[in-house]
């Protein structure tokens, strides 16, 4: 017989397991399944054509993703590392402040970030021109495009996470470990390398892998800068262009294993067990800087990184003032006012889509939210034989590309399925808000999770002693003590959700395009400024968010980050 | 009042996959009794404490309350009033709340709820403190908002794991005589774990000692102290000179053993206090308390009289202990009151020590 805890985890499961294998494993395997077709017929032919001599192009493009995501590793963490150490480890003026500013890169959705820096540092961009003409020269001096506008793209937006692992595993080093050291008779050189660095590597190590997996993945940054130059992530979307889903299946399967390799390699990593001790920071102590010399340098060197970090939001707020028309032959926009807001409200077609971002965001993540709240309670509170099977297949939708995702979700629901109740959802209003229930899942189970770590078991053993049922006590016991972290997660997933591309880009219809469709439409109608102002709709979302988390969920913006 | 309850364990084990955590455990506690699990962590205290709470279903055997059988009785069924060793506060509550958690779940009014926790939060002298956040209480306080939660449901039985673990030593003298005085006032039947054997002997009516999942022996704290079952009960309560023996002779009055490690024989009185019950087969230890041990550079007259050197002496206050070495592989403990500077042995010291023959314990080793 099954006792009545046994009986709940059940019922508990079914839910869960039902839609993780409807959502996420049926569309991975139909796409698996997809990539060994050739013209209808079971056949290795598309592997052929993938790694055959044929179409040099698709191994090239693996080729170019791996390498351009080395290297955005390399250069996230040259930013993010040192900056942090100074940030964290000496007193200056102003340290606090810009401090908080080298996590701004995280308020830019990646598609507003790369069209900021095309206008900024592109050919046509205000800077190149600017010193252009500044210089008296010819032509501009430099600008971005192809591979160093990527690599730029991505060592901007891709260092806050080298910056947040190395600042929080510097506040939490006990200073005492380097005073040891120093007073063992090491110098400051050798302390850092042998004391300070291998404390930090595990978090080190962590975040070049998430920075890997982010950059293989990366697809707006090569959708605007990238030229002639092929990435994988954008080969599936090209095979799916041209209408050869079977070539773009075979595609993201290949994509799919490097990431899947990654997740559990990290999975493995994050695992062991690792030196970290449990002493506690007590609280970071940082060198106050003297030497005036050294002490200005910090402040320029601090001065210098804010104008760099915020020069793109800067950009996109100047140019969402410039109106439709102003700018077309002139270097620079001549005319500035608040039009492009203004349509916003007064203009139906301007308004759908942030109508529809809006309300798609906010369906998916309903679903996220309470779906994700009993799969978290599930993995983190039950005992059940398959358990780590399950944490695995909730994880893959944030391993997976997001192109990868939208093709697995083409390829599933562009025929009737029993998960979408015999109805084809593709080219329905219903495709998209299900991708970002699916892309922001894991996202929110992840935030659940660690809040339900902290709750200890005795605090349920407690109600229940005290009389309480299962659920009342879910109800008014664990609901209310995990909402805030709970809360925070989805709001997080919903400013994504509403800013989300690369599943918008493969997925969307005339009826819900949602906001980022249609800043890909103003630019390609050169309307710059309707395009920014869009874009910092979704910066000032961004803003809301994290200041509610910080303000009234009581969590960090950092913490906020994946 | 309270209807109280008579708990009755009989012949549970809990297996955890392949851990035996329990094993053939017996047990009749009483009504209003205060009774304590005692033993070194891991030996199943918690497990047998969960299985009356009803958070653990037996493995073999039967709960029951009075005559009612709980063995499957899920938790919330139970009546149970239970102290979590963190305490388990509702962090999101005010102390108030978090009293009345177990009155709400029972749909008693409002009116009625008022007054009952009002009530208990002034037996815990917490009164003052309804409206606040538990995360701003002290470690004390918070404590006896847990035992005010468990209270006010009027439980049939009161169950405590450990409570007073995470308490600094001063606070846990306070907290256990509060303890005391509440389970006298309410005269619950109550079961209290702990690993602390100064705690058991000083609070409980009655107390079992457990090791490895079995119960080794049940009695009054004098019981459990005076007369141990057998080498780990004697061990574990209490300070106590352990040697092995074999019997020699018996008949009379007396009975003789040889120590090996003594290189002698020991007479020790006939009498159940000092000879446990044992087989032909059992192996046996011979438990003398340092209190029981005489040490002085005069010669005894009597039995059980042999020589030795004084190896060190401790002074702790109240009491010193002198440690007399017998030969290179024994040193005995000597405990006496401290009667001023006089009385203390000189290090290197020639002595004589007396083991009183009715003050000695001969005792099985205990099976694993
Ligand atoms: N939930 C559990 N799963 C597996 N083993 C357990 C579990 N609870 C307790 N045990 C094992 O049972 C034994 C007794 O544990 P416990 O009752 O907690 O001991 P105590 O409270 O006396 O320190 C230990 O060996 C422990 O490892
Ligand atoms: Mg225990």
């Amino acid at each position: 017989m099954l006792n009545a805890d046994k009986r709940r985890t059940l019922l508990l499961l079914i839910p869960v397991i039902l839609v993780l294998v409807g959502y996420v494993l049926y569309p991975t395997l139909r796409t698996a399944y997809e990539s060994f077709l050739h013209n209808g017929a079971f056949s290795l032919q598309n592997y052929e054509d993938f790694f055959g001599t044929k179409a040099r192009a698709n191994l090239q493009a693996l080729w170019n993703s791996v390498w351009i995501s080395l290297l955005s590793v390399l250069f996230s963490a040259l930013i993010g590392i040192p900056l942090a150490y100074i940030f964290n480890r000496y007193e200056f003026p102003g340290r606090r402040f810009f401090s908080n500013i080298a996590i701004m890169p995280i308020v830019l959705p990646s598609l507003v970030g790369v069209m900021a820096f095309m206008f900024l540092y592109g050919e046509a961009g205000l800077i190149p021109n600017a010193i252009k003409d500044l210089l008296h020269l010819s032509d501009v001096p430099f600008k971005i495009g192809g591979i160093s506008g990527i690599l730029i793209v991505h060592a901007y937006t891709m260092y806050p996470y080298f910056y947040m692992t190395a600042s929080s595993a510097l506040g939490n080093l006990d200073p005492s470990l380097e005073e040891a050291a120093s007073n063992l008779g090491a110098n400051r050189f050798k302390v850092f390398w042998q004391v300070t660095f291998p404390l930090l590597t595990p978090g080190i190590v962590a975040a070049s892998l998430l920075v890997f997996m982010v950059s293989m993945a990366s697809f707006s940054a090569p959708f605007l800068l990238a030229g002639g130059f092929r990435v994988l992530s954008l080969q599936i979307y090209f095979s799916k262009i041209n209408g050869d889903l079977e070539m773009a299946a075979t595609q993201s399967v290949i994509l799919s294993i490097v990431s899947i390799s990654f997740l559990l390699f990290m999975r493995w990593y994050q695992s062991r067990k690792d030196y970290r001790m449990a002493s506690k920071g007590i609280g970071a102590h940082r060198s106050e800087v003297s030497n005036p010399v050294l002490k200005w340098t910090m402040v320029t060197i601090g001065i210098l990184a804010m104008i760099v970090l915020l020069l793109p939001h800067a950009t996109l707020l100047l140019l969402s003032l410039v109106p439709e028309g102003t700018w077309t032959w002139q270097t620079y926009p001549t005319a500035f006012n608040f039009e492009n807001y203004t349509m916003l409200f007064d203009t139906p077609y301007i308004w759908e889509p942030v109508r529809n971002s809006l309300i798609m965001a906010f369906l998916a993540c309903l679903g996220v939210f309470v779906f994700g709240i009993f799969t978290s309670y599930a993995l983190v509170k039950r005992n059940f034989i398959g358990k780590n099977l399950l944490d695995i297949l909730v994880m893959i939708p944030w391993a997976l590309p997001a192109t990868v995702v939208g093709m697995n979700l083409i390829l599933a629901f562009n025929s009737p399925s029993p998960f979408s109740f015999g109805k084809i959802l593709v080219g329905t209003f219903w495709i998209l808000p299900l991708a970002y229930f699916v892309r922001f899942l894991p996202l929110v189970v992840r935030s659940t999770n660690a809040v339900l770590e902290q709750l200890d078991d005795s605090i349920e053993e407690a109600a229940q002693n005290l009389g309480a049922k299962w659920f009342y006590t879910f109800r008014k016991i664990v609901i209310p003590i995990i909402l805030p972290g709970v809360l925070s997660g989805t709001l997080l997933a919903f400013v994504q959700a509403v800013g989300e591309f690369p599943t918008s880009v493969l997925l969307y219809t005339i009826g819900n395009r949602p906001i980022s469709i249609e800043i890909m439409n103003q630019l390609r109608m050169f309307n710059v400024g309707q395009a920014a102002a869009y874009g910092m709709i979704q910066v000032g979302l961004i803003a809301i968010v994290m200041f509610i988390s910080s303000r009234f969920l009581g969590v960090k913006a950092e913490k906020s980050l994946g | 009042m309270n209807q109280m309850s008579i708990v009755h364990l009989s012949a549970i084990t809990k297996q955890f996959g392949k851990v035996t955590a329990v094993e053939g455990l017996d047990l009749l506690i009483k009504e209003g009794e205060f009774f304590t699990f005692l033993g070194p962590s891991g030996c199943g205290k918690t497990t047998t404490l969960r299985m009356v709470a009803g958070f653990y279903y037996p493995t073999k055997g039967v709960v029951k309350f009075n005559d009612r059988d709980m063995t499957t009785v899920p938790p919330e069924k139970r009546n149970t009033g239970m102290v979590f060793q963190n305490y388990a506060l509702f962090p999101h509550m005010t102390v108030f709340e978090n009293v009345a958690f177990g009155l709400k779940v029972r749909k008693l009014n409002k009116a009625e709820t008022k007054t009952r926790v009002t009530d208990v939060l002034k037996k815990v002298r917490l009164d003052q403190y309804a409206d606040r956040q538990v995360s701003q209480l002290s470690g004390g306080q918070q404590q006896r908002v847990a035992l005010a939660r468990a209270i006010v449901i009027e439980p049939d039985i009161l169950l405590l794991d450990e409570p007073l673990s995470n308490l600094d030593a001063r606070l846990r003298d306070e907290m256990r005589a509060e303890i005391l005085r509440l389970q006298k006032e309410y005269k619950i039947t109550t079961i209290y774990v702990t690993h602390d054997q100064v705690e058991a002997l000083t609070m409980s009516d009655r107390i079992a000692v457990f090791n490895f999942g079995r119960c080794q022996q049940v009695g009054t704290p004098t019981e459990i102290y005076n007369e141990p079952v057998n080498d780990f009960v004697a061990e574990f309560i209490g300070e106590t000179n352990l040697l092995p023996v074999t019997e020699v002779q018996g008949g009379g009055e007396k009975r003789t053993y040889r120590s090996e490690a003594l290189g002698r024989e020991v007479t020790v009185n006939d009498t159940p206090l000092n000879i446990a019950r044992y087989g032909e087969v059992d192996e046996l230890r011979m438990s003398i308390r340092p209190e029981a041990v005489e040490v002085s550079v005069n010669q005894f007259s009597g039995p059980n009289v042999y020589p030795g050197t004084v190896k060190n002496v401790q002074f702790t206050g109240a009491a010193v202990h002198t440690y007399v070495e017998m030969n290179e592989g024994l040193t005995l403990v000597g405990t006496a009151l401290n009667q001023g500077p006089s009385t203390y042995l000189r290090e290197g010291a020639d002595v004589f020590v007396r083991l009183p023959e009715d003050q000695i314990r001969i005792v099985p080793k205990a099976g694993v």
